[in-house]
Formats: structure tokens, C-alpha cells, sequence
């Protein structure tokens, strides 16, 4: 398992290949990758600036990838979430899940992202033709967890 | 013992995000008064600073708690040497 919280961006397909590392027990890899869009709430977005709690922050990234691991049964993860100045179309988060089969890896993927949107101590602050603000935090993201039997 | 030791915390304050800017302070060494001992009475106790605290604080606002890195409830008891951050609710992912 793999965390990595940082500024730069990140391959997608140096990232999988090295998760596979042509092991043969593995059939399936499912990935998420996150956007910047240029619109959010109906207002223009220029940029955002993505802020995080160092320490915290892979600590219960780790968290979430065992409380998966504990749950399916999956041979690698990997997340990586940017943090600082990033633009419209720039990638922000990726979770890859490597396992032997691919239900395993849709569920653990999918649980990964809806525990870090709640969990995860990151925070986005969009620039807008407006100016600069904090972007709410969504009752959608809280409903979505209750599936996995947890609460915000 | 002396009393004067026994009679206060150290706790290490962190703001993140809006609630940073709104107070205008990411971390902060703080000795605080021993009858403060959950993260509600610390919350409360900072309210009582100046107007600014008080409304960026106030209890209808979503404020977050994290207690030495994890989240937590506002009746969570603190402890001398804790770090405790307060922030908004997260938007990551």
C-alpha cells in the first residue's frame, strides 16, 4: 500500500504499471482520478488552492486503506492527493486498487474515495472571477458514506 | 508539588482553511486554565478571546475537531502536551 500526499502530478500509467509490477495474481485494476473542473455551483473556477493537515492527513489515508484491505480482499492500493495551486483539468486525486478480481476492487475503490471526501483533513479554496472561497463541504458526501456503515 | 504547574495545560493549537484566515493564526502555543477540560470548554474558553474569535468559533458554526491528529467529539477530554486542531469541514478527493 502506498500514500502519497503532494504538489507535483503524477503519471497515471507509471503509476499503474508499478502497482501491477507484472504480477501475475492480479486480474483486475480499477482506478478513480479526480478533476479540477472550471465550474462549480454555477460559479466560473479559475484555480483552486488545495490545503491539507500534514501528519494527519496520511495517517488516516492509511487508515482508510487498511479499514478496505480489512473488508475485501485486495492486493495493492495506491493514493496519491495533490495539495497546493491547481488549474481547470489538472488531476488532483488518484485511487487505484490492484486485486485478483474486479468486484473487490470497484467496492474498495469506491469505499476509499467516499471515506477520504468525509475523513481525509483536506480543504479546497477555489478562485473565482468573485474572488477567492472556501468550497462547502456537501451533505451528499455524508450520505454516501452511511452505505459503508460508518457516519461523518 | 507546586501548585502553580499543576494549576494549567499546555495545548498546541492548529486552524486550518477558512478558519485560519478567519483568525488569522495557524498554530499557536497555548497555556490554558486546568477547569478547561474537554474540547467543548476549549472551544467555549476561545470564544471568550474577542469578537472575532467568538464568531468564527460560535457554536452554529460546522467546526471540526482533531485531538493529537484524530477526529473527534466535542466532549473528548484533553490532555497536557495535546495538539488539538479545529477546522471546517473537509473537501478533499
Amino acid at each position: 500500500m502506498t500514500v502519497r500526499i503532494q504538489e507535483a502530478d503524477f503519471d497515471l500509467g507509471a503509476e499503474i504499471a508499478v502497482l501491477r509490477q507484472a504480477n501475475p495474481k492480479l486480474g483486475a485494476v480499477v482506478t478513480f482520478l479526480g478533476l479540477v473542473r472550471d465550474l462549480n455551483e454555477g460559479s466560473e473556477v479559475q484555480g483552486m488552492t488545495l490545503e491539507h493537515y500534514p501528519g494527519m492527513t496520511e495517517r488516516v489515508l492509511g487508515e482508510i486503506v487498511e479499514e478496505a484491505k480489512s473488508r475485501w480482499d485486495i492486493g495493492q492500493a495506491l493514493i496519491i492527493h495533490r495539495v497546493g495551486p491547481l488549474l481547470p483539468t489538472d488531476q488532483i486525486v488518484l485511487v487505484a486498487i490492484a486485486s485478483a478480481h474486479r468486484g473487490e476492487a470497484f467496492m474498495a475503490c469506491e469505499f476509499i474515495m467516499d471515506y477520504l471526501k468525509t475523513q481525509a483533513p483536506f480543504w479546497k479554496k477555489e478562485d473565482t472571477p468573485q474572488g477567492g472561497h472556501w468550497v462547502d463541504a456537501r451533505e451528499s458526501d455524508d450520505v454516501a458514506l452511511l452505505r459503508w456503515g460508518l457516519s461523518a | 508539588m507546586n501548585t502553580d504547574y499543576d494549576s494549567q495545560m499546555n495545548i498546541q493549537l492548529r486552524f486550518f482553511a477558512s478558519l485560519r484566515e478567519a483568525l488569522s493564526c495557524s498554530q499557536e502555543l497555548l497555556a490554558i486554565p486546568i477547569e478547561v477540560k474537554t474540547i467543548a470548554q476549549l472551544r467555549t474558553y476561545l470564544q471568550g478571546r474577542n469578537e472575532c474569535w467568538a464568531k468564527a468559533l460560535a457554536d452554529d458554526q460546522p467546526i471540526r475537531c482533531a485531538l493529537n491528529q484524530r477526529m473527534v467529539s466535542d466532549s473528548c477530554a484533553l490532555q497536557d502536551g495535546a495538539e488539538v486542531a479545529f477546522f471546517p469541514p473537509v473537501t478533499g478527493g
